[in-house]
């Protein structure tokens, strides 16, 4: 019964917009309104809605609402589903802070949510250090055919599978991978470096991961900045990290917001990169979310994990939004 | 304080291509100084070599004497006002106007003082809160110069910034920079293609075509006395005659045209047997016959009443009309399109000059 009354809210949601269009129609009444079938014909406008509700609903609405309940209930196995035992409860979101089995503070869970939304906030950072001055470069400093060389540059390692790309800088940076080859033919070191176990290779291999998605944001938004008012600027004295400060970057802040807000919760979100890079004693928490769906079969406990994060990672970009005055309308411009 | 600004045969290139060729002359200290010419001609690549913006390629640029080279847009005192304006979008009017202070560090109250004399400069009292969104052109156009006044430049650059107007406002506009430039007495050169802004508004100006200063003069003698083809054609409206020099004396010269043996004033010494042009201007032409090196008759292909004068097209040779103005208390007779009509001219508003580059219509 619990989960059946889940899936009546979209119905009610749409009753509700039905009601308020319906009111809308009678107090604002248009005549030169027509109305959706006068303008489409009934067949078209049939079609019409029923693809958008397909689309909507079955594909989008309804996986998460099915996940959202089943994150407020208790494992079962198929027998006992619908019986005395499938009740609501916040016991999987409790299990997250308490460990079910011995009632201890689950400290290994807390802190690989804390160390993936750090480590994605400093991947984000990175990330923008590196591609702020290539798409300052790129937009208003360089020649058309230096750019278009650069722009393939950037592109044509993503034509690589990710798990490939992964996998070729774990062997870079492996303790007897090419780079401490080099770092220890040059002399710069004695033993190899292990640049996989301190997360090096994490950190690397993200900011490679999500560089484009940081790049073309930045990009779009500096690009279309009129190079006077650079000019302008520095003609009135200012030196150049002044123009930077003062004119290139808050124009850009859409976009900067954009290109961080995307590339925090994708890293957050990321499997791959953080399983195949990561140190021995790096535990990601998607890694976690992944392992209650696919080697505990606890779904349940899995959803409510990926429910958490996802709640951590809207919190934190709202803020970081918040902090930067940059409203949630202007970085999907 | 004003300052001077020297050009010694300054040379710019961009690749093969020769913006500015070999460009000298010497601007005084609190001058209106113009550089006109048509799109491409070089003028705001000499703008941009005195803002500091480019560096020649060959020669030196001084300003109040001191050579520029190695010294950046940014540590010259110089301003320069932007054909767009580039006024930032993101900052309130009286940041804008200050934000050269600030990044001089003035302090905040100081900053505001300032704004607040510039705002009453510029007309604007009061509006230093406001986005330069809210603004309507001619008010922006004001703040930008506050903007590059702010910072107490010897030498303000306008690279046409009056294009962007209306005609009325433009009008208004050139009377306004011109009492502006008094008022503040530092020297301005502006860039422009309108002839009229130029005229109206500068001390001197420096015809300029195809990267080569073609004259320098006030107005009156760019207009009166142009030296070359190119300047004659290209300030204010002018008739070509083009032909050979049939005869040349001390007082001037006859040009074989298509339309006969005609008479001007030989100030550049043609001599006999060049190729050269005749040069007379709309408002010099009368109808009637006059002597008869100094008249021409063609079929009339067209009038055109323009309210304070009349204009009459006459059929001239390649092609290009010839134009004859004739002011709306005159009392002539206007001659009826397709008739064949007399005009004439005081030989002394004739004007031969050596064959060259026409300036293109």
């Amino acid at each position: 019964m619990s989960r059946l009354f889940v899936y009546l809210i979209p119905v009610f949601v749409i009753a509700v917009f039905m009601v308020m269009a319906h009111y809308e129609k009678r107090l604002a009444h248009d005549p030169t309104h027509r109305g959706f079938f006068d303008r489409n014909g009934t067949v078209l406008g049939v079609t019409f809605i029923a693809l958008v509700a397909f689309w909507t609903l079955f594909l989008v609405v309804l996986p998460y609402l099915y996940m959202v309940q089943e994150s407020f209930h208790p494992k079962l196995v198929a027998a006992e589903r619908g019986g005395p035992k499938d009740i609501l409860t916040l016991e999987q979101y409790r299990s997250f802070f308490i460990q079910p089995t011995d009632g201890e503070v689950n400290t290994t869970h807390l802190w690989a949510f804390f160390f993936s939304l750090a480590a994605s906030a400093a991947v984000t950072v990175l990330n923008f250090a590196i591609c702020y001055p290539l798409a300052y470069y790129m937009a208003q400093a360089g020649s058309v055919q230096k750019v278009r060389l650069l722009m393939l540059a950037l592109i044509v390692p993503y034509w690589v599978n990710e798990i490939l790309r992964a996998f070729s800088l774990r062997l870079l940076l492996a303790s007897k991978g090419l780079i401490n080859q080099v770092l220890m033919g040059v002399g710069l070191t004695d033993a190899p470096v292990d640049f996989l176990g301190n997360n090096v290779g994490l950190y690397v291999g993200l900011s490679y991961a999500y560089l484009l998605v940081m790049m073309f944001p930045l990009y779009n938004a500096v690009e279309s900045l009129d190079k006077n008012q650079i000019e302008a600027a520095r003609d009135l004295g200012a030196p150049w990290w002044r123009i930077h400060k003062d004119v290139v970057v808050p124009y850009a802040k859409p976009g900067i917001a954009s290109g961080c807000t995307m590339v925090f919760m994708l890293s957050a979100g990321s499997l791959a990169a953080p399983q195949f890079l990561g140190g021995p004693q790096t535990l990601w928490f998607t890694s976690i979310v992944y392992d209650f769906f696919f080697q505990a079969f606890n779904w349940p406990r899995g959803a409510a994990y990926a429910f958490l994060l996802l709640a951590g990672c809207i919190a934190l970009v709202m803020l970081m939004l918040r902090v930067f005055k940059v409203s949630l309308g202007e970085t999907i411009k | 304080m004003s300052a001077d600004v020297e050009l010694d045969r300054v040379t710019v290139r961009f690749g093969q291509f020769t913006a500015v060729k070999e460009a000298s002359l010497k601007i005084a200290g609190g001058e209106f100084f113009s550089f006109l010419g048509p799109s491409g001609c070089g003028k705001t690549t000499i703008l941009r070599t005195v803002s500091g913006f480019l560096d020649p390629s060959e020669g030196a640029v001084r300003i109040a004497g001191k050579d520029m080279i190695g010294i950046g847009a940014n540590k010259r005192p110089t301003a320069l006002i932007f054909q767009n304006l580039a006024l930032f979008p993101l900052m309130t009017v009286a940041e804008n106007i200050t934000y050269g202070l600030r990044v001089r560090g003035m302090s905040k109250a100081d900053r505001r003082k300032r704004a607040d004399e510039l705002l009453h400069l510029i007309a604007l009292p009061g509006q230093g809160d406001k986005l330069v969104s809210e603004l309507s052109g001619g008010q922006k156009q004001r703040v930008a110069i506050a903007r590059a006044l702010a910072v107490e430049p010897q030498v303000l650059l306008l690279d046409e910034p009056l294009s962007a107007l209306d005609l009325k406002l433009r009008q208004h506009m050139r009377n306004e920079l011109r009492a502006i430039q008094q008022r503040v007495g530092i020297t301005f050169i502006y860039i422009t293609h309108d002839q009229g802004e130029a005229l109206t508004m500068s001390d001197r100006i420096a015809v300029m075509n195809n990267g080569v200063i073609e004259q320098v003069g006030d107005g009156k003698a760019v207009y009166d006395e142009p030296r070359t083809s190119f300047v004659a054609s290209f300030v204010g409206e002018n008739n070509p005659f083009a032909g050979r020099v049939a005869k040349a004396d001390g007082t001037g010269a006859v040009v074989e045209t298509p339309f006969g043996l005609l008479r001007g004033r030989n100030p550049n010494g043609v001599k006999e047997g060049d190729k050269a042009i005749l040069f007379v201007r709309p408002e010099a032409l009368r109808v009637g016959e006059g002597s008869k090196d100094a008249t021409v008759t063609s079929t009339v292909l067209n009038v055109a009443f323009e309210g304070n004068a009349s204009h009459i097209f006459l059929k001239g040779a390649d092609k290009k009309d010839i134009t004859l103005t004739v002011g709306r208390l005159e009392r002539v007779e206007i001659p009826e399109q397709g008739s064949t009509a007399s005009v004439t001219y005081n030989p002394d508003l004739g004007l031969v000059l050596p064959e060259g580059k026409l300036a293109r219509e």
